[in-house]
């Protein structure tokens, strides 16, 4: 890339293109920040029947973050009396330079990584996990029982949901023989080549994984340890001004880092579904050269922010939908079912692999993906048709009144003549 | 200005020094596992240096998580009040400088006698750019049994694997998980059949 400088200016040529791709992921964290901030608002009203933010920057309120982010700039940074001063400072910033790292090695598009890595995915997890000591400090540097409380539990349910949050994702890396991540999305550059379509275990894992990383970002219903609602957040109650801010810049970047993953390993990475290198493509077939594989990259870079934001959402329809389970709840779920039902699927796609024979799996894989296109489709029918009933008929899962017009669901009560 | 691995080693290792004197003089307890924590991602900055991004992200991984044991042993079984600090005692002080001084003369000695001559630098395949390094495949080759290794001095025409060193730690820790969940489990049951 550097060929046109001289020996002695490649050297500082480096140095600039390290500061414009690290400053460039500080940029995508903090716009991943505000889009899902505003997005998860949206989200939230539209769910409840509400309308979200209206007013701010026109028609969506679509700057109401930047208007949030301001405020929380302006106001007065508190360090409690008692907490321990350095601690209490240096917490968030380690919470969020373990979820800042994961982006270094986090592909997004052909060769648009920060530094490609053999090991990019167990990087990503090593790096990820280190989010949970700076929680701990948080909780424990606000010198108060209540934030200490908070921040052993959050803890303890992020360290107990990565270990079957990592078994999930080496199902796909068994089967791709790479834990290099823009290899293994390279290899799924067809949609009927996902990773997720390619056995049943895999099929399995993409959803026990997604389970695992919704709990491990602390999303609900996995909440419980913050309990927004309930408990104020517990471990970061005695934060406020930017240091919330970048609480919570770390916490919505891992939630994107942990999408991006499922994305790479299952969902094809940045690929549209038909067997096309669109950096190739643009650059050899059409014959744009350099400015061809830009253009490639750039469609590389949408699709995969797309789908990785798509997963986002599902994060938040989840969020928003599902009541928050207890703790025991939660520590049962991960002890008792998810990590066997990870550890099944990590055993069963070794053998998958070994013993079925490939014109067997080669079927197999087809009627999974037939059969998930089906189920889609249907799906996507059903919220067409729903959408256009006229109000209050059929729609599934309304309250309604009993003598309201076309409700079937309960014996009507007896009016009185 | 030929290569820049120098000057990042000399931004990073006083850097990672620097941490290890403050993780030692510190008292408070979980402060000292903080700089403990830093001192263990400079050394693996200097890994990914190097260009072994498998150790780094293991250092990573193992050593970050044992800090976070650490923290929360140190704070939940040692806690009397809300911060912990340890007092040091002057003949502490005095047999761990003299311990200290003693390990920094051996590896003073190591690092300085047995430097290598330029000749011998020239013999060995080191890859002259570290980006060639970046290949963990053969590692974990090796460890699953295909031969990577150098060649075996009893037998010539084979090389080394270590399938059975990475069996036997893998066995080892499974013991050791085993009896950690043992351990750490709860003796109820048998409380309620002894206290009727």
């Amino acid at each position: 890339m550097l060929d046109w400088l001289s020996d002695a200016w490649r050297d500082y040529g480096i140095f600039a293109l390290a500061l414009i791709a690290s400053n460039a992921l500080i940029g995508f964290m903090l716009i991943n920040a505000i889009f899902s901030v505003w997005l998860e608002r949206k989200v939230a009203g539209r769910i409840q029947d509400r309308l979200g933010p209206t007013r701010v920057g026109g028609k969506f309120g679509w700057l109401q973050t930047l208007a949030d982010g301001m405020k929380l700039l302006v106001k007065e940074d508190t360090i409690p009396a008692a907490a321990d001063q350095f601690l209490f400072r240096v917490g968030p910033y380690i919470a969020l330079v373990g979820s800042f790292l994961a982006f270094v090695a986090l592909p997004f598009g052909d060769g648009v990584v920060a530094r490609e890595m053999n090991i990019a995915l167990f990087f990503m997890l090593a790096v990820m996990s280190s989010e949970v000591f700076g929680i701990i400090l948080i909780g424990y540097g606000s010198g108060s029982k209540w934030s200490l409380f908070g921040g052993i539990r959050e803890s303890a349910q992020m360290v107990s949901y990565e270990i079957p949050m990592a078994l999930c994702v080496l199902v796909p890396v068994v089967v791709a023989g790479s834990m290099n991540l823009g290899e293994v999305a390279k290899m799924q550059s067809s949609i009927w080549n996902w990773l997720i379509f390619h056995d049943p275990f895999t099929f399995c894992a993409f959803w026990t994984y997604f389970t695992c990383a919704m709990a491990s970002c602390k999303r609900a219903p996995f909440d419980l340890a913050e309990a927004e609602s309930e408990l104020v957040a517990g471990f970061h109650t005695e934060y406020s001004g930017f240091r919330w801010l970048v609480i919570f810049m770390a916490e919505y970047g891992s939630m994107f880092a942990v999408s991006g993953i499922a994305c790479i390993m299952f969902l094809g990475g940045w690929s549209i579904g038909v067997p096309v290198e669109l950096t190739t493509f643009f650059g050899e077939t059409i014959g744009l050269g350099t400015f061809g594989m830009v253009i490639g990259n750039v469609i590389n870079v949408t699709v995969f922010l797309t789908k990785g934001w798509i997963l986002v959402f599902v994060m938040m329809w989840v969020r928003w939908t599902l009541p928050r389970l207890r703790i025991d709840q939660v520590m049962m779920m991960c002890l008792k079912y998810l990590i066997p039902i990870s550890c099944v699927l990590l055993v069963g796609v070794a053998l998958w692999t070994l013993w079925i024979p490939a014109p067997i799996q080669r079927y197999i894989a087809w009627g999974i993906f037939a059969v998930s296109m089906g189920a889609t489709a249907w799906l996507v029918m059903q919220m067409i048709t729903l959408a256009k009933l006229p109000p209050g008929t059929g729609m599934p899962g309304m309250w309604r009144l009993a003598d309201e017009p076309g409700y079937h669901g309960a014996p009507k009560a007896e009016k009185p003549a | 200005m030929d290569d820049l691995h120098p000057y990042m080693f000399w931004l990073i290792a006083p850097l990672t020094g620097l941490c290890a004197i403050a993780t030692v003089i510190t008292q408070n307890i979980v402060r000292s596992a903080t700089w403990l924590l830093f001192t263990l991602a400079g050394t693996s900055s200097i890994f990914f240096l190097l260009g072994a991004d498998l150790v780094g992200a293991i250092q990573l991984l193992v050593y970050v998580g044992g800090t976070m044991v650490l923290v929360i042993f140190g704070v939940m079984l040692t806690a009397q009040g809300p911060f912990i600090t340890m007092k040091t005692s002057g003949a502490e002080w005095a047999i761990s400088i003299v311990a200290g001084i003693m390990l920094f003369a051996v590896l003073g000695f190591g690092a300085t006698h047995y430097v290598r001559s330029s000749a011998e630098r020239a013999k060995e395949t080191v890859p002259e750019n570290p980006k060639d390094s970046r290949n963990s495949t053969t590692i974990g080759q090796g460890l699953l049994g295909v031969p990577v290794g150098p060649s075996d001095p009893k037998m010539p025409s084979q090389t080394i694997h270590y399938l059975l060193p990475f069996e036997i730690v893998s066995v080892h820790l499974l013991v050791v998980l085993i009896g950690a969940a043992y351990l750490a489990r709860t003796k109820r049951r048998k409380e309620e059949e002894a206290a009727p």
